[in-house]
């Protein structure tokens, strides 16, 4: 593991800085897999196969195979939970002009972290800024803020801001005051108030995943008494993988990436973070109370699906379908 | 001489539960065993059987937590700013404040830890504790606050403690109690010098300690952003309502314990008018915040305030908001101005009202904002719109309360409730002006 990181890292620091995409873009990630699954195949020749990348700036370059190689996950050995994924900086674009409110987020996110609650991390509002102007849909999940209320309030260090960008709760610590609930502004903390619904499949997909309870992969398992929300998925990004509602958006609606790599992508499509935001004027929610959110919004402006569409869908009173379980 | 001195003692040392006394102990027992059985089933289910949700994520637990600190301060109102004013007629009260502000304090403690999702985890604020945590900071000065009041109570009680070990010389198991309590006190010059001292050292340093106790109080709801908490006038406007409460606890308190004990002659009517125009000067500062708190945000009405000013003044709780501020607020205040109602039994039922205004304002204080955020509050059932404790809530709650009056009623029976020397010595320099006459 650490061969491949230090290879990878050379890789990045011969100037070729590419792949970015290929870590977090799925399209891409595909592609460097069947190249270098190729490559072994063809090992005589394969000095002399390349492969195109695109680079940051939106150059085409052509890489060696050779010099590519697959990595397994992006924790490293020095790998610290509360410090997060080195040289990193996670954020999303959600883009409003798609969401027509097809919930698949909210269903995909509730199945992968076991949520059996009626509290669900995802919700999707049905906002109007004012009679006269149009409604549209909105998501919102943790911002995961750089300037965190939550994480200031938390009085025994158990909600935590990482280098990476991420805020993550360690639900082993988190003694149940709800004093960050009360302090962030995005209402997006959800509690336990009663012993989580999960049964054993939180154990099972933990043994499955070899892996130990941990705020890298909240809601698993939940604990009554503590505080959960939305974790950006870094079991997912581990495995370089987009986020659960990313992944399941059939709008495209959400964007994953990288600020340092100035990427994002919905797994169809990429684009730099900074031209999309300045094309498309985007914005963070409540900017003017200072917390500095990862999340970025892209108004609903020149849509391309119909807001009438999701009143199908809409139920105010519900977030978690329960008759699922 | 001796005579006097022995007919206070007789009246001041403490005495035996009469058979009220021990109903109303045995009342306050079974509340507080049902709170008890209460607790216990929110322990083992966790805080769903609470009416408490992911909105109104707070609820009665911290308004009864913010009621008992506010109370908690009048011990510091009493003995520490009316002595070091030179209100030398409060002397007899002081005590009464005092035990209350230990039994408030020790709830209040009490009670954040029930509110906690998982309070076996109590120990992870010594373990764990940040400093940038204003419950941290709570903690702290809680726990100060605390040991500053035991003391408080304690020290000036230590030359009762030498009269009642000569007092109780016929029971030797009592008499050697107090005579450990009063630490070889001997009534010497020296010791009288020290304790003068101490104890204005104390009334000095508990007054920015109580300071400090509701101000963090009442920064654990400024310091976030939600409309109705977000204000810098919070702290004096918590410290202003505290007083309040904590002088209408000590008004109730001390007319039962004069009631109970015919102690006519120790707190007398003049005690009850000055306690009266008291409250009417601690309601005329309350009312100041108020205006401020309510009537700035008011007049701006932005979108988030006025929402949560419309639940007030309005909405859903109108009823509650108005029953506070003309029975906990305008009240007092227009009817304590006539001296006939500063006589001890109106002033017993308008303590009464007073008490229990403070505690529903504090209510009022903690939920409506909570369940105006800045985002809608959408994708959760119906019921979480909306906050009411349940049962079960109720239930531990007056737990709590009776657990309070009963530190209060134990306290009240094992020391003495009135400074016996302090009554001792005004009757002997009154018998000296006398003869002087």
């Amino acid at each position: 593991m650490d061969d491949t990181n230090n290879k990878r890292r050379e890789f990045v620091r011969n100037g070729v800085k590419a792949a970015l995409l290929g870590s977090v873009a799925t399209g891409a990630l595909q592609a460097l897999k069947s190249c270098s699954d190729a490559g072994a195949a063809a090992s005589a020749s394969a000095n002399s196969e390349t492969v195109e990348l695109m680079t940051t700036d939106g150059h085409l370059i052509e890489v060696p195979v050779t010099a590519l190689s697959e990595t397994e996950n992006l924790k490293g050995d020095d790998y610290r939970v509360r410090e997060g994924f080195p040289n990193r900086k996670f954020v999303m674009v959600v883009d409003l002009a798609r969401c027509k409110n097809a919930k698949k987020c909210i269903s995909s996110c509730n199945k992968s972290h076991f949520i059996t609650g009626e509290n669900a991390w995802i919700k999707v509002y049905k906002m109007q800024e004012s009679q006269e102007t149009a409604p549209y849909w909105q998501p919102t999940m943790c911002m995961h803020c750089d300037k965190p209320a939550c994480v200031k309030v938390c009085p025994v260090d158990a909600t935590f801001k990482r280098r990476d960008g991420l805020v993550l709760i360690d639900n082993e610590r988190c003694i149940g005051c709800r004093f960050c609930m009360a302090a962030c502004p995005y209402s997006t903390r959800v509690f336990n108030w009663e012993e989580p619904r999960q049964g054993e499949t939180t154990e099972i997909h933990m043994h499955l995943e070899h892996t130990e309870s941990s705020p890298d992969y909240a809601g698993m398992p939940s604990l009554k008494g503590t505080v959960d929300k939305c974790d950006f998925c870094p079991h997912m990004i581990d495995k370089n993988e987009l986020p659960h509602c990313v992944t399941a958006c059939p709008n495209g609606v959400f964007f994953f990436g990288d600020a340092y790599e100035d990427t994002v992508t919905n797994g169809d499509e990429s684009f730099r973070l900074s031209e999309l935001l300045e094309e498309r004027a985007g914005y963070r929610l409540l900017e003017q109370l200072g917390t500095e959110p990862s999340v970025y919004y892209l108004p609903p402006s020149n849509r391309l699906v119909d807001f009438q569409e999701g009143l199908e869908n809409y139920e105010p009173y519900k977030s978690v379908d329960l008759s699922e379980e | 001489m001796m005579e006097a001195q022995k007919e206070i003692l007789e009246k001041l040392a403490p005495r035996k539960f009469t058979r009220v006394g021990k109903v109303w102990v045995a009342c306050l027992l079974a509340i507080i065993l049902a709170s008890l059985i209460a607790y216990g089933i929110q322990l083992q289910k966790g805080l769903v059987v609470t009416g408490m949700r992911d909105y109104a994520l707070w609820g009665v637990y911290i308004s009864n937590f913010v009621f008992f600190v506010a109370i908690s301060l009048v011990g510091s109102l009493i003995s520490a700013v009316l002595h070091l004013s030179g209100a030398k007629w409060a002397t007899p009260l002081t005590r009464i404040s005092e035990i209350i502000a230990v039994a408030a304090i020790v709830m209040a403690g009490l009670t954040i830890i029930i509110d906690m999702g998982r309070p076996e985890r109590l120990f992870f604020l010594f373990t764990h504790g940040r400093l940038q945590s204003p419950i941290i900071w709570d903690v702290i000065v809680i726990t100060t606050y605390l040991v500053i009041s035991l003391l408080l109570l304690y020290y000036p009680m230590l030359p009762d403690f030498a009269l009642l070990k000569r007092y109780f010389k016929d029971r030797p198991k009592l008499s050697r109690r107090f005579a450990k309590l009063s630490l070889n006190w001997n009534n010497s010059e020296r010791q009288k010098k020290l304790y003068r001292t101490s104890i204005q050292m104390l009334s000095v340093l508990i007054i920015p300690v109580a300071f400090g106790i509701h101000t963090v109080t009442a920064w654990l709801f400024a310091t976030t952003y939600r409309p109705g908490w977000d204000s810098t006038n919070f702290g004096p406007y918590f410290i202003a309502g505290a007083f309040v409460a904590g002088a209408g606890a000590v008004i109730a308190v001390m007319y039962v314990i004069r009631r109970a004990y015919g102690l006519e002659k120790f707190i007398t009517d003049m005690h009850f008018d000055r306690m009266g125009r008291l409250l009417v000067l601690l309601c005329l500062v309350y009312l100041y915040f108020n205006v401020n708190e309510y009537l700035v945000p008011a007049y701006k009405n932005t979108v988030e305030e006025a929402q949560h000013l419309q639940s007030l003044f309005t909405g859903a709780y109108s009823t509650y908001f108005w029953f506070v501020t003309a029975g906990g607020l305008v009240m007092p205040i227009v009817l304590l101005v006539f001296p006939r109602f500063r006589k001890p039994m109106p002033l017993f039922v308008i303590s009464l009202v007073v008490v229990v205004s403070a505690w529903w304002k504090r209510y009022l204080i903690v939920t409506p904002t909570l369940l105006h955020p800045f985002l809608p509050i959408e994708g959760v059932p119906e019921s979480w719109h909306h906050y009411f404790p349940t049962g079960l809530e109720w239930t531990v709650t007056f737990g709590t309360l009776a657990m309070a009056l009963l530190i209060i009623t134990l306290l009240v029976r094992i020391l003495p409730i009135v400074p016996i020397h302090h009554a001792i010595e005004e009757r002997e320099a009154s018998t000296a002006k006398n003869r002087e006459l």
